[in-house]
């Protein structure tokens, strides 16, 4: 995959979506261009409705590009003879709404994947999704079932799901929005340990003091369109589009 | 009268009306010529240990195995109607609205009589074999709307996660989806095997021979045979051991799933 020059590990071009069908068609992308190179840590802000978390969704195509390609590692993902599910194994996703898996424990949730898709062995398994719960903290949870934990909890266990599968890349999907305000911290506080250690991470995120802390790089979204992007700090503090100062005076 | 005088008198006249009513059966019943023709103790006794042991097994296999053959067919054409596909969405919307139109006793003489007859099918395992297609097939029709009201009803996150995951659409539905589905349809399915103990009386249009017989045509039979009716209070009441407990417990796990939300 690396030939000198290096890839971006996630290179969107042109990308359209559209939703629904004939009068009431409606475009939520109109031709995006992002990238997110490899180790790079983007967030994607904007207000709701502007297509960021779906940007997000057809990065690994739970939501199908209706015109553009998305290259994952030089690989396109809009190929139609793309495996998507062997892509999906190297990106990991967490999700606003945790969608931790509530029939089986927090053990079975980080192994399930592990052993029936990247067929790893029992132990294997369980040594892998055990690390990933001592990293995010959580490994005195490992036989609770997810509706014992709570919020915070919840969506720290996504997190160590997603990396169980020991993926090259991670999209966050608004994580912290479903969260009581108190248990923002603790999940942000991953992200911040996993963006250290050199993660290539997409997040759509709400949160300006995260984005400004622990981006490289933030991109400000508006109906459909990339309106502004930058470093976080000039783009944050020194905004050059009036949308970008619009929004940013709503939630700063 | 008094707002309240006249409520008084209202109480008083219904209660008079549930008395009287009380004491006419009372004097018009026979109930030495009752007792002796429902609850004689004597033929219900001569009834044991074989009511037991032919009919309740019986009722209880057919019952079993039924609700088994319709279980698989069930989830089978759940998933076929919500197929992309569209003629196995037709094939699961006629099979359901045909097989739930049709009385089950017509679908047990269909596969019973019609199918060997006219179509030279003999479905293997003699009156059980037969039993548990015909009752499947219908019971196969009710499941699959409830199993696939089941898989609707666990959040479209589950499959979403699961894909993200790069399980297959197929693995993530068997491993994530409808195990969850289960769950939340556990109380309607009970209910439907409740009804299939029930329908399990209509197995006798099979022909049955002295061990095949469930509790309704072992009762008949003893009915005719001694002129009496203790049998039909006998199987009644065995029905309700049955069918009781079953209804207690769709009552406690409704009461569970309604604390865990």
């Amino acid at each position: 995959m690396t030939n000198g020059t290096s890839v971006p590990a996630i290179d969107v071009q042109q990308l359209h979506k559209h939703f629904g069908e004939g009068e009431n068609r409606l475009h939520v992308l109109k031709g995006i261009d992002f990238h997110v190179d490899d180790g790079e840590v983007v967030c994607v802000i904007g207000p709701s409705g502007s297509g960021k978390s779906t940007l997000l969704r057809c990065v690994n195509r739970l939501e199908e590009p209706t015109g553009g390609r998305i290259l994952i590692e030089g690989s396109d993902i809009t190929d139609p003879d793309a495996d998507v599910d062997a892509i999906r194994t190297r990106i990991g996703m967490v999700f606003q709404q945790f969608n931790l898996f509530p029939h089986i424990d927090v053990l079975n949730n980080l192994t399930i994947a592990q052993r029936r898709v990247l067929k790893r062995s029992k132990d294997e398994a369980e040594r892998i999704a055990r690390a990933n719960l001592e990293k995010v903290g959580m490994i005195d949870k490992v036989h609770a079932y997810p509706a014992q934990l709570s919020g915070g909890q919840s969506q720290r266990v996504a997190i160590a799901r997603a990396l169980s599968m020991e993926p090259d890349m991670m999209l966050f999907d608004e994580p912290t929005s479903a969260l009581d305000p108190e248990l923002v911290g603790e999940v942000l506080e991953v992200m911040r340990t996993l963006a250290s250690e050199g993660m290539t991470m997409m997040v759509v995120t709400h949160e300006m003091g995260f984005a400004r802390e622990v981006g490289d790089r933030v991109v400000f979204m508006d109906g459909g369109v990339v309106v502004e992007e930058g470093p976080p700090a000039q783009l944050i503090n020194d905004p050059q589009e009036e949308r970008t100062k619009a929004f940013l005076s709503q939630v700063l | 009268m008094t707002p309240r005088q006249r409520r008084e008198l209202r109480r008083r006249v219904l209660y008079g009306v549930l008395v009287v009513g009380a004491v006419a059966v009372a004097l018009v019943v026979d109930w030495a010529q009752l007792q002796e023709t429902f609850f004689n103790v004597e033929i219900a006794r001569d009834m044991f240990p074989e009511v037991a042991t032919i009919a309740v097994k019986n009722t209880v296999i057919y019952t079993i195995l039924a609700f088994a053959f319709g279980l698989v067919l069930g989830l089978l054409l759940a998933l076929m109607k919500m197929s992309t596909i569209g003629p196995y969405r037709w094939i699961a919307n006629v099979y359901i609205e045909l097989f739930r139109g049709l009385p089950a006793l017509v679908t047990l003489i269909l596969v019973g009589f019609a199918l060997p007859i006219a179509l030279g099918i003999n479905i293997p395992g003699g009156t059980l074999g037969k039993a548990t297609v015909g009752l499947g097939l219908v019971a196969a029709a009710y499941m699959a709307e409830t199993i696939r009201a089941g898989i609707q009803a666990v959040p479209k996150g589950q499959m979403e996660a699961a894909r993200s995951l790069g399980m297959s659409q197929g693995r993530a539905m068997a491993s994530i989806v409808i195990p969850q589905a289960f769950r939340i349809i556990i109380p309607p399915l009970t209910n439907e095997l409740v009804l299939l103990i029930k329908d399990t009386s209509l197995v006798f249009v099979l022909g049955s021979t002295p061990v095949s017989k469930e509790l309704t045509k072992f009762g008949r039979d003893l009915l005719l045979e001694r002129a009496n009716g203790t049998p039909l209070t006998v199987i009644a009441l065995l029905y309700l051991a049955i069918t009781l407990p079953l209804t207690r417990l769709v009552a406690q796990l409704e009461k569970r799933q309604a604390r865990a939300r």
